[in-house]
């Protein structure tokens, strides 16, 4: 168990990491933020690379702020691939037993086998670093890290410098090694996605501040305040600022709609409505869905979806998450359809979650 | 013009540049093949009476050829001082912030603004004091004050191209410094070391006029030899020629050794 007390970060001036309490169990413990969320420095003081402007850093139940590195149960993995250039594949899996254990060279050879085996690099030990694919040499940053089990084990976005088919590959290895861990494992990643399917407990972080912990679904479905809500969701929930009245919600620009069930208990004020952009439709097959006319900005295309950022008279700027792809023209007029019970709502002054929707609501689409 | 006149052009310039490049360096190297007679009884370009009889004399008498031992002894021993003493100050330059370092970054390269005569006398005195004078060590310590401030700062370029999660992650391993420095550290930055014992041995081996004043018999090096050996007789051609063709090899045989660090360092910005 690692505990995180009153950390605080101060570099030139700028607050990078503002009071952050924080107890890490064994397991896997996901930080999920942007860039800039402070996830870094949060992992390289927790494994005692860099030491806290205040605060400290407790190691079952021992207080190991100051103490270097070195002496220190730590492996660390870090986004852009850290190997020694000058030794092979194997002496660089091998070097941290060497350095630390005490082992026969058959059990040396058979430890680091096993943890080539364990990441597919078998055929690559007698190769140097740079002759590998960038990818591998992640994997033999990985192995040099799995290679002992250490009570820490620190992944810094190992995946965010590879391609989109090795990442879904190292992720499943990665998720299946870490279940089989008896260590405090903390990886992080910018990508709200990646904290959904690696599952465990997810850290959401932003500017230097912790904004959530708990399960990664529950960060999702009941996000405590508009801004995870903003920050833990890709694309960004849309937010809407409306005023609740009596039986229906206003919208900005003046349309009442009626409000649904599970706003019910929100009292009468000014709220933050947010709205996930999947659950935007363009055509509203069943009817009752709250219709709003805008000119679209944009159309992004990813592999699977499109991204529509529509100008709208009545609501600001809104993004819809089409699944497909679509051809779209900029400047083209659109219709978007909004379902009132699939609409989050917060509270204006400080964005705490006020009502969420029903979960089956959210699933059914 | 055509592409091919263009060239032609380029490669007649680069041969009239190179032919006045080597012309002087041919002509000494034709020079010491001669015997004296023959060198100043006629003009001609290719020896007539071929003879080995000059390189034979350095050869032969310790008068010259100590003057080569003398001179290789202190430029090594000024090569392994300098890079000892270098290694650890730019990794210190290129891995700590501390109160003032760009400073004394920038006084240490100031060192080799100041011309060699300004420490002569000083350095003279202290040596002929505490008993270093006339030893190869001398020379190699007064080089120091040349060679140490550019190897230090050839290495920290170097240096600073090397991450920095490399040495975070030989601290995780669990490599004590010395041990990281020796075998993770230096095969890293082996084209810096070559091309600042390259410079230091530049410097060194060239240097005239510290050499010359804190050595008198014992420790006297070859360039001072050479300098020396204008007797009753007037100058011995032939012998001069010759020790000055045997000079240019060590010099040679380093750069050979060195060019490929050279251009990697080109490419660093720091040569």
């Amino acid at each position: 168990m690692l505990e995180l007390v009153g950390i605080e970060k101060v570099v030139d001036v700028e607050p990078w990491l503002t009071s952050v309490d924080l107890v890490l169990e064994r397991g896997l413990n996901v930080l999920a933020g942007p860039t800039l969320a402070g996830k870094t420095t949060l992992m390289r003081i927790a494994a005692g690379l860099d030491t806290p402007t205040a605060g400290s850093v407790v190691a079952n139940g021992e207080d190991v702020t100051r103490r270097s590195v070195r002496d220190r149960d730590v492996a660390f993995v870090y986004q852009e691939f850290v190997n020694y250039p000058s030794m092979t594949v194997f002496e660089n899996i091998a070097s941290p037993l060497r350095r630390r254990e005490r082992l026969s060279s058959s059990e040396l050879r058979q430890r680091v086998g096993e943890a080539a085996e364990l990441l597919a690099l078998g055929p690559y030990l007698d190769r140097r670093p740079d002759e590998l694919s960038g990818g591998q040499q992640q994997r033999v940053a990985i192995a040099r890290a799995l290679v002992r089990e250490t009570s820490l084990l620190i992944l810094d976005e190992p995946l965010a410098n590879l391609d989109y088919k090795l990442r879904e590959e190292l992720r499943e290895e990665l998720n299946r090694i870490f279940v089989e861990r008896d260590s405090v494992v903390i990886y992080s990643t910018s990508e709200p996605v990646e904290a959904l399917t690696l599952g465990g407990r997810t850290v959401v972080m932003h500017e230097g501040a912790i904004l959530q912990v708990g399960p990664a679904v529950e960060a999702y479905h009941r996000p405590a305040t508009s801004q995870v809500a903003r920050v833990f969701s890709d694309p960004p929930m849309n937010l809407l600022r409306c005023a609740v009245r009596h039986g229906s919600i206003v919208l900005p620009g003046g349309i009442e709609v009626p409000r649904p069930g599970h706003l019910v208990g929100v009292d009468d004020t000014e709220v933050i409505l947010g709205l996930r952009p999947h659950l935007i439709t363009v055509a509203d097959p069943d009817g009752g869905a709250l219709e709003v006319g805008g000119e679209l900005l944009l159309a992004e295309l990813t592999g699977s979806a499109t991204y529509l950022h529509v100008r709208s008279g009545e609501s600001g700027s809104l993004i819809a998450e089409l699944p497909g792809v679509h051809s779209h023209s900029i400047g083209e007029h659109l219709h978007l359809y909004i379902r009132p019970e699939s609409l989050y709502a917060f509270a204006a002054d400080d964005g705490r979650l006020l009502a969420s929707p029903d979960q089956a609501v959210l699933s059914g689409g | 013009m055509r592409p091919s006149h263009v060239n032609a052009m380029r490669r007649t310039w680069l041969l009239v540049y190179v032919v006045a490049l080597m012309l002087p360096i041919a002509w000494m190297a034709l020079m010491s093949l001669r015997p004296n007679q023959d060198i100043l009884g006629s003009f001609t370009w290719w020896p007539e009476n071929f003879s080995l009889d000059n390189y034979r004399t350095i050869f032969t008498d310790a008068s010259w050829y100590t003057g080569y031992l003398n001179s290789i002894q202190y430029t090594l021993l000024n090569m392994v001082l300098s890079l000892a003493v270098a290694l650890p100050a730019a990794y210190a330059f290129s891995r700590y912030r501390f109160l003032g370092d760009n400073h004394l970054f920038f006084w240490l390269l100031t060192n080799r603004m100041a011309p060699a005569a300004v420490f002569l006398l000083p350095v003279f005195q202290l040596y002929q004091n505490v008993g270093l004078f006339d030893t190869p060590l001398a020379v190699a310590l007064a080089h120091m004050l040349f060679n140490v401030p550019l190897a230090v700062w050839i290495l920290e370029g170097f240096m600073s191209s090397v991450p920095r999660s490399i040495d975070e992650t030989a601290l995780i391993d669990g490599y004590r410094f010395p041990r990281f420095f020796l075998r993770v550290f230096l095969p890293l930055i082996r084209s810096g070391v070559g091309v600042a014992a390259f410079f230091c041995f530049m410097f060194s081996w060239v240097e005239l006029l510290l050499a010359r004043t804190l050595t008198s018999v014992n420790a006297k090096p070859i360039a001072v030899t050479m300098t020396r050996t204008v007797s009753a007789s007037g100058l011995d051609w032939g012998l001069l020629t010759a020790a000055g063709t045997l000079t240019l090899i060590p010099g040679a045989l380093v750069i050979w050794f060195v060019r490929k660090h050279i251009a990697k360092g080109f490419a660093l910005g720091r040569v």
